[in-house]
């Protein structure tokens, strides 16, 4: 596997930081090399926040994402700040209800309902986060779903298993059912 | 070995000092050091330890030192705004000769600066915060490994020299998550100690290597514990030989084992024309670049202090010998820059990248620097 440059950004308290987490448990559990860092302001809730995680089959170097592959964004303040500059291969993962800012012309760019998702089918808007995961993964192909499942596991409250689960679930449909480019 | 885990370097620094057995901790948390006092407060119970929020980082760094003294391995932890606060009590610890570990994750300054954002400008304060000559120890990881293995050795070299050690991290490595492998058994330093102590020993009776063993607080001897200048039996003087002689021991006791305390690493520098010196979280980037760098046919290699303090001038000095160009990045505006300049002379070349607007060093920065003729 290429070195992966992953960038998630959303607002405070999305579940963003978490979701990189994530993902880079999933990517040890795996036995990769993962190095996993955030960028956020001193309020806890609002504003844009920016978590990175970079998997790798070789040691990492550099901790921080230098030239991403791969951009979600989950709101339209995040999406328009973290957007810019991007290389032209990086591939661009948005909610539905974003809109594409001009900057993107001429990039991959990926729709899909996750905050509906996880609002309407999985019931609970929080598990956003987890719905992207799986997607991304989907997406990405970065480690086995088994060991993403492992790594939600390992980074949730006691007794929400079943939730989570049903959010992974979600997530994965989501690329199993195309996903609107 | 046991497996690789997923580990935030303040997470790991609370690992390492637990297996060094810190079995105390004080502190006022603050970003980005926060990590270390709330992982603290949940392992230390564990372990039979204990934990204790103070209501500001002076008292916190009084606690620690309490802890100490009465024999139990002690840490706090802070970032910039509050290892402003702790540097009067830090001085108090080095005269005192009380073993103690100070984490600063240092953040964006001056004052409350940028709380989330990192910095390495405590580098300076760090040797010189606390006032008048006095020894110090300050140490800097560049990976989430480190903070383990490197917190351990902070807790090592404060036993075994009676010092406070600083361990000098950043924002950039304490809010890190990378994959560590823990050790199974990991090398522990005591401080020297007496058993059953004559009541009229003098506490601070030096032995041949300068250090004298510390009898735990309220167990078989009572002596006297003061900031103020003091004889062997630790009550103060105004005898100017007494005084010159335990600053001047207080800084030997460091001095003379320079050799013990100060580590380096150096990457490809056997053949290097440029190199590149940095340390803590700036150390990532800068290895980037040098592996771009040797890519493309430049010999170029990187030159990383671990000890920050003492300075590491013999194995700076040695290093550069062959080296045209040297690259000085840090997360300021121009601090150990000036102790490489120091050391190297004004003839050789330096080049500085410093930064002091919360974005962190990029491996391309230091990488056009490198090509620069």
């Amino acid at each position: 596997m290429a070195k992966m440059e992953i960038r998630l950004a959303g607002s405070g308290g999305q579940g963003i930081i978490l979701a990189t987490v994530i993902l880079a448990e999933a990517a040890i559990i795996a036995g990769k090399h993962t190095a996993q860092s955030q960028s956020y302001g001193p309020e806890a809730r609002g504003g844009a926040c920016k978590a990175e995680v970079i998997v790798s089959d070789t040691e990492i170097g550099f901790t921080k994402v230098q030239t991403p592959t791969f951009l979600m964004a989950l709101t339209q303040k995040s999406l328009d700040k973290y957007s810019k500059n991007l290389p032209k291969d990086c591939l661009v993962l948005i909610d539905e209800g974003l809109s594409v800012p001009q900057n993107l012309d001429g990039y991959k760019v990926i729709k899909l309902p996750i905050l509906s998702t996880a609002a309407e089918k999985v019931g609970r808007l929080m598990t956003a986060n987890i719905v992207a995961v799986a997607a991304i993964n989907g997406l990405l192909k970065l480690v086995d779903d088994e060991s993403l499942k492992t790594a939600v596991f390992m980074h949730i409250p006691k007794g929400t298993e079943a939730l989570n689960e049903k959010a992974l679930n979600e997530g994965f449909k989501l690329i199993e059912n195309g996903g609107n480019q | 070995m046991a497996k690789t885990v997923l580990m935030q370097g303040n997470e790991a620094c609370v690992e390492g000092a637990l297996a060094a057995g810190m079995r105390f901790y004080a502190g006022y948390p603050i970003t980005p050091s926060t990590e270390i006092a709330e992982v603290s407060a949940l392992r230390l119970p564990q372990v039979g330890g204990k934990f204790i929020q103070m209501e500001d980082e002076i008292a916190s760094i009084a606690c620690a030192i309490g802890a100490s003294v009465s024999g139990v391995k002690s840490m706090t932890a802070t970032s910039g705004p509050g290892f402003s606060l702790k540097q009067e009590n830090l001085g108090y610890a080095c005269l005192a000769e009380i073993p103690l570990v100070v984490v600063d994750v240092q953040r964006s300054g001056p004052s409350t600066g940028l709380p989330t954002s990192p910095s390495q400008g405590d580098v300076m304060m760090a040797k010189w915060g606390t006032h008048g000559d006095h020894p110090m120890i300050a140490i800097a990881p560049s990976s989430v490994k480190e903070c383990y293995e490197l917190a351990i050795r902070c807790f090592n070299l404060s036993e075994k020299y009676r010092t406070p050690v600083l361990f000098l991290m950043d924002e950039i490595i304490g809010h890190l998550r990378e994959g560590i492998e823990i050790p199974d058994k990991v090398e522990i330093v005591n401080r020297p100690t007496v058993v059953n102590p004559h009541p009229k020993r003098p506490a601070y009776a030096p032995t041949d290597d300068l250090i004298p063993a510390m009898a735990p607080f309220g167990k078989g001897q009572r002596y006297n514990i003061t900031g103020l200048l003091h004889d062997e039996s630790g009550f103060p003087t105004n005898d100017t030989e007494i005084a010159g002689a335990l600053v001047t021991r207080l800084m030997k006791k460091i001095d003379n084992n320079y050799d013990d305390i100060v580590q380096v690493e150096e990457t490809l520098m056997d053949d290097a024309k440029v190199a590149v010196f940095c340390f803590g979280g700036t150390a990532r980037a800068a290895k980037s670049a040098v592996e771009t760098a040797r890519a493309k046919g430049i010999k170029c290699g990187m030159f990383r202090p671990i000890t920050i303090w003492p300075f590491a001038e013999k194995e700076l000095a040695k290093a550069m010998k062959g080296v045209k160009k040297i690259i000085v990045a840090e997360h300021n505006y121009g601090q150990l820059v000036n102790e490489v300049r120091r050391v190297v002379g004004p003839e050789k070349r330096i080049e500085f990248i410093g930064k002091v607007d919360g974005t962190v060093i990029t491996p391309d920065e230091i990488l056009a620097k490198i090509e620069e003729a």
